[in-house]
């Protein structure tokens, strides 16, 4: 650690304003703290400085996604050489291995095009680097299929990062989830390459397929009706889907210790949930079919629902603030993602639009939360007066 | 009292609404129909012309019954003078361009209810002489047709490839002909058009600083 700090402490002049690499100031500031704690205090009055500053909570949320990317990378080799039937004959770190090296350029993409940006804007704008990319660099491969083109991802990052995020001032004044922005601009302008039956298995030109493959996720076969999926599998993540969505234990494993750390909000995880579940069970009601009667909890376990209640739904600047507000739209969440998820075809799967859509809707949740709270204490104070 | 046909003053009539007060940009009107026609560079051009068209002559119309009108039913005699010249530019493109005016539709007839035609006959064609207001006209015409233009361009080239339907990217490009690149869906939609009329607002007021609001 001496040696690193050394380090810092040797190139800090040469990034000076004023100096030859000034260019490079909050490039040199967000590495340094990334190893250390900031050197700033406060210039007036006293404040209490946390030392889990947001660097740190982004590294705990990377963290917990560790269990999710692992076991993503393996499912990738999973299906792939489930698909070309040689599962039985492929050992572990085989199916592992192949799985990395076809998830590691995506990630890099990922952090290489947002982080660049992030670095040109600091500098322009003349503040430190956010860290909130950090954790959006990491969500953007996890929802992604593995065979959507590298330069899509690529594009779609970009978007996320500019339009998403700089251009309403940068970390902590987005509207919306960026990771989740970078996915509904691929959705909506490359739909051939994020939906269907083909992009979630990665298979090259010259492999032969078994003769029982599909490559459908058991989402989109449950949309067409057929129901009868492997409930364990669903559940360990055995299934094709998107690279970090697949496995609910490995999410859950995340959920634990976002809960634990305190950096996850456990109101929107279990609201989101309950409002899935209750939109499922009204829907197991009036079912007219297949679809529809899927018991209401095996929808939680398919598709992106689990990722985004825990990952998603959670990021604490486009979720709501006030504690109340937080089960109003963790449960409105919930509700839309299967209610879009079932009833409109159009729309393989709805976690991603329920998200965005309620996004949008957190400061009107949280303004009549705050004033409804107003209200009720200025009547206490009247009464009591 | 007269000014030269072509002076400081008027020529300023025609370049300002090119950038500092740029109908589009600046005064936000007419946002519905840039969305609507830009798919595509050749109705956006069309579109584009037919607006300067009817602009430029209704200001001068209204500008020489200025005097005339009375000031209560001033909005009505407006839309008799802007219908007419919608209803002249229909049948014009109907005649001549028939491909395209099919493309346009409805959107032709709704340039009457474009809020810069009503926005600049109430701002200038009411007070002022009738060459004035003709170039008034024909420079917030320009105005719209710049980012109607850019616009068109960005959605045609990356949503189809093409540009006033000329193939641009080559078909070997394309995944579906082993290749690598796809067209951009989302620029189909009008929702990427208004993002793209964002980025162009933002870059204006990155070149123009007196253009950023408190």
């Amino acid at each position: 650690m001496k040696f690193v700090r050394n380090f810092f402490e040797k190139t800090e002049p040469l990034v000076q304003k004023g100096a030859k690499y000034h260019w490079l100031f909050s490039v040199h500031e967000g590495f340094f703290t990334l190893f250390f704690v900031s050197k700033d205090t406060s210039k007036s009055g006293t404040h209490i400085h946390d030392f889990i500053d947001l660097k740190r909570t982004m590294g705990m949320v990377v963290l917990s996604l560790v269990p999710v990317i692992l076991f993503g990378m393996y499912n990738v080799g999973f299906q792939h050489f489930k698909a070309i039937g040689e599962l039985q004959s492929t050992g572990f770190f085989a199916l592992f291995f192949y799985g990395l090296l076809k998830v590691l350029p995506v990630i890099a993409v990922s952090y290489i095009v947002g982080l660049g940006i992030e670095f040109v804007f600091a500098q322009k704008r003349g503040h430190g680097i956010h860290e909130g990319f950090l954790v959006s660099g990491i969500l953007i491969p996890m929802v992604m299929p593995i065979e959507t083109p590298l330069w899509m991802i690529g594009v779609a990052t970009a978007f996320a990062v500019i339009i998403g995020k700089e251009v309403f001032g940068g970390t902590g004044m987005n509207i919306w989830n960026p990771a989740l922005i970078a996915r509904a601009f691929l959705f909506f302008a490359y739909p051939a390459q994020m939906s269907g039956n083909s992009v979630w298995v990665a298979l090259s030109e010259s492999d032969k397929v078994v003769d029982a493959f599909t490559g459908a996720t058991p989402m989109a076969e449950a949309a067409a009706g057929n129901t009868n999926f492997s409930i364990a599998d669903a559940f360990f993540g055995f299934i094709p889907g998107s690279i970090g969505e697949t496995s609910t234990l490995a999410i859950l494993i995340g959920a634990v210790i976002l809960i634990v750390t305190g950096i996850g909000s456990w109101k929107i995880m279990v609201s989101t949930v309950a409002g899935g579940a209750v939109m499922g069970i009204i829907l197991n009601i009036f079912a007219v079919n297949a679809y529809m009667e899927l018991p209401f909890w095996q929808h939680l376990i398919i598709g992106g629902f689990a990722f985004g209640a825990v990952f998603m739904a959670t990021d604490p600047v486009s979720g709501a603030q006030t504690e109340t507000g937080k089960w109003i739209y963790g449960f409105l969440i919930g509700l839309l993602a299967i209610l879009i998820r079932v009833v409109n075809p159009a729309y393989p799967e709805g976690m991603m639009l329920a998200i965005l859509l309620m996004n949008t809707f957190v400061p009107l949740i949280d303004y009549y939360v705050v004033q409804s709270n107003i209200k009720k204490r200025l009547k206490r104070v009247k009464t009591s007066a | 009292m007269s000014d030269p046909l072509f002076s400081k003053k008027h020529l300023k009539l025609l370049t300002d609404p090119l950038n500092s007060s740029n109908p589009i940009t600046v005064q936000v009107l007419g946002i519905c129909s840039a969305l609507a026609v830009t798919a595509q560079l050749k109705p956006a051009v069309v579109m584009a012309l037919s607006v300067m068209a009817v602009l430029a002559f209704a200001n001068v119309i209204i500008s020489l019954l200025r005097n005339t009108i009375p000031n209560r039913i001033r909005i009505i005699v407006q839309l008799v003078v802007i219908a007419a010249l919608v209803i002249l530019v229909d049948q014009v493109l109907k005649a001549y361009v028939y491909d395209v005016s099919k493309q346009l539709s409805v959107f032709v007839g709704l340039i009457i209810t474009n809020c810069i035609l009503m926005g600049r006959l109430e701002a200038f064609a009411l007070g002022n002489r009738p060459w004035p207001s003709f170039l008034d006209g024909i420079g917030n015409g320009a105005g719209y047709s710049v980012i109607l233009i850019i616009v068109g361009f960005f959605r045609e080239l990356f949503g189809s490839g093409t540009l006033w339907g000329f193939r641009i990217i080559p078909e070997s490009w394309y995944i579906t002909n082993g290749g690598f690149y796809a067209n951009n869906g989302m620029m189909i939609l009008p929702p990427m058009a208004l993002i793209v009329i964002g980025i162009i607002i933002w870059v204006q007021r990155m070149r123009n600083r007196k253009l950023i609001e408190e």
